[in-house]
């Protein structure tokens, strides 16, 4: 079953056609990278699925919601995570957990419960009283990860979210990405690794606001007769005539 | 409810934690109203001055007694040359010199002189020392000779305020100036912020309703404000004895419609700017000078160019500082101020509708 649908949508700043009738599908639980280099399109793209931008033409369903008539269901059943905010910095850990509980309206029963349970699978129990601030990049990007997913939603939308974090952290980031889908939750994610383009179950590559390549890492290699996802990248990034 | 209960507390956290804003906007009131109430002052007091009595009788000690004796002056010595009295004014020892003529008392009858010297380098000061100091020495020349004075004498009473207290018209003035400018820019740096750090954005992908949003940020600095209007009405009261004759519910009121105003006005800023500086540079530059320049604070409305008095009515402060003298100093009550009050709650619907439209815009 599909849980995002896009129609040839499209968003027009002006002149500029930032997004060009893109179309395509994300299957329930699965995680989709969508790929593109900067200036592709793919941050408008997503700021429209996550009701921050509408569309100019076309339409799209999010958990089976118009995006455009249906904005109020979309958003209780959507999580939202950016490279930008994780977290407000001078509430502590325990504070931000419950604001954004607070936010989903969690019952106080349940957000002792989930604030126990993500504690104890970030090892960070005793980090409770902590402010976030004085946390590392990864530590509150995991945590920020964490608490975008703590009302269990459908999708959930993750903004280049690994920006800046060393490799392990990395891997760690995406153990919990994995622990994520496994409890059925979509994972739509937007990245400059191409080595997290292959830890995902199938990536779209955008080019100049358009989907040029859609498919299975492995599939997507196969056709462009390479070995990694760097190549099948860069031969598509090529062809971009708009630059940054 | 309990989404708007989350938000609230986040936003009390941000400030407490923030400890030097809080105390910042908590003392800059009091220091405020300070320095207005000490030492930017127009009045008088205290004034050093020198005697050259080239008469002496008793009727210039009297004179001279009377002047000591008031709260503006005080006598610093008796001079013998005018020399003498050049040097102090040199040396900065005095402001005004009082020189009785020897035939002082001898032309009593016809029409005798005093000479007053004063340094005009301050020619404000300079115009008030004697307009004071004739007065004085006025009332006791006339004292004892009832002159059978042809003409109108004017009696001058001074409604409200007979003591002509400064502190009587910045007060109302400063709390003008203070209240629109701590609201509006906490509020509007305060939304500002959470856009530039990104967490607008999450909050707007949130089912967070955004009235939630902007109601949670109003709320503590309404507080904040409720704080400010307190502390500079008790210092007001009793430090600068400054009277408030009128309902003080009534003026706590006027007050805090007032600052509700301010915070819809950085509200309407913050859909305006799109970085904290520049919510500061609007909120502390934008609206600071016409405050102090047009609002009726410093320099009356009537005697401003027609065009000027037209944009000073759209000015928030110049309606609450009216309202604010006539409670607080005539001990008007609320039917007399009702134009203002209305004139306050319709800028501050009207904000409130720009913003929310703007607001909306934003989000797509």
């Amino acid at each position: 079953m599909n849980v995002i649908e896009v129609r040839e949508l499209t968003k027009k700043f002006g002149d500029f056609t930032a997004v060009d009738k893109i179309s395509f599908e994300v299957k329930e639980g699965e995680i989709f990278g969508f790929l593109g280099a900067n200036g592709a399109g793919k941050t408008t793209a997503m700021r429209i699925l996550c009701g921050l931008s509408k569309p100019t033409s076309g339409e799209a369903k999010v958990a089976g919601y118009d995006i455009y008539k249906q904005a109020e269901p979309v958003k209780q059943h959507i999580g939202y995570m950016s490279q930008k905010f994780s977290l407000y910095g001078n509430l502590k850990v325990w504070e931000n957990i419950r604001l954004f509980g607070g936010i989903y309206g969690l019952s106080d029963k349940q957000l002792k419960e989930k604030t126990d349970r993500m504690l104890a699978v970030l090892h960070m129990e005793d980090k409770r009283d902590t402010l976030v601030d004085s946390l590392p990049l990864g530590w509150k990007q995991k945590l920020a990860f964490s608490v975008a997913i703590l009302h269990d939603p459908r999708i959930v939308f993750l903004d280049e979210p690994t920006g800046g974090v060393d490799p392990v952290t990395r891997r760690q980031f995406w153990e919990l990405i994995y622990q994520a889908a496994r409890r059925g939750i979509t994972v739509f994610v937007t990245t400059h690794y191409m080595d997290e383009a292959e830890y995902c179950d199938r990536v779209s590559i955008m080019v100049d606001g358009r989907v040029d390549a859609l498919d299975s890492p492995s599939a997507l290699k196969k056709q462009f007769n390479t070995t990694t996802m760097n190549d099948v990248f860069y031969s598509l990034a090529r062809k971009a005539g708009r630059g940054e | 409810m309990k989404q708007f209960q989350s938000f609230l507390k986040k936003e009390f956290y941000h400030i407490f934690r923030d400890s030097r804003t809080t105390i910042t906007m908590m003392v800059i009131p009091i220091v405020l109203v300070i320095l207005f109430g000490y030492a930017i002052t127009t009045e008088i007091k205290s004034t050093r001055f020198v005697v050259f009595d080239q008469s002496k009788n008793s009727t210039t000690q009297r004179i001279i007694d009377r002047l000591a004796a008031s709260e503006y002056f005080v006598i610093y010595k008796q001079v013998s040359s005018y020399e003498e009295i050049e040097t102090l004014f040199r040396k900065n020892k005095i402001r005004m010199a009082i020189v009785f003529p020897p035939d002082f008392e001898e032309n009593r009858q016809t029409g005798t002189e005093v000479q007053l010297l004063t340094d005009a380098s301050d020619p404000n000061e300079a115009t008030s020392l004697v307009e004071y100091a004739t007065t004085i020495i006025n009332t006791e020349l006339t004292k004892d000779y009832i002159v059978s004075s042809v003409g109108i004498k004017p009696v001058v009473r001074l409604l409200y305020n007979p003591q002509m207290k400064d502190a009587y018209n910045f007060v109302p003035g400063v709390m003008g100036m203070i209240l629109i400018l701590i609201c509006s820019i906490m509020t509007s740096v305060g939304i500002v912020r959470e856009k530039e750090y990104g967490s607008m954005e999450v909050l707007l992908v949130s089912p967070l309703k955004p009235v939630y949003i902007i109601l949670a940020k109003a709320t503590p600095y309404l507080l904040i404000s409720l704080v400010n209007i307190l502390t500079i009405l008790s210092l007001a009261y009793f430090l600068l004895d400054v009277p408030i004759k009128g309902s003080l519910f009534l003026v706590i009121m006027l007050s805090l419609l007032y600052a509700l105003l301010a915070l819809t006005l950085g509200l309407f800023v913050s859909t305006i700017a799109k970085t904290q500086q520049a919510a500061m540079l609007i909120c502390g530059i934008a609206l600071m000078l016409p405050i102090i320049l047009l609002s009726g604070m410093m320099f009356p409305v009537e005697n401003m160019p027609w065009i000027l008095q037209q944009l000073s009515n759209l000015i928030p402060a110049r309606w609450y500082i009216v309202a604010l003298r006539d409670v607080m100093i005539k001990g008007l009550g609320v039917t007399e101020i009702l134009p203002e009050i209305s004139i306050l709650v319709v800028m501050t619907l009207v904000l409130i509708v720009l913003s929310v439209k703007r607001f909306k815009v934003r989000l797509e």
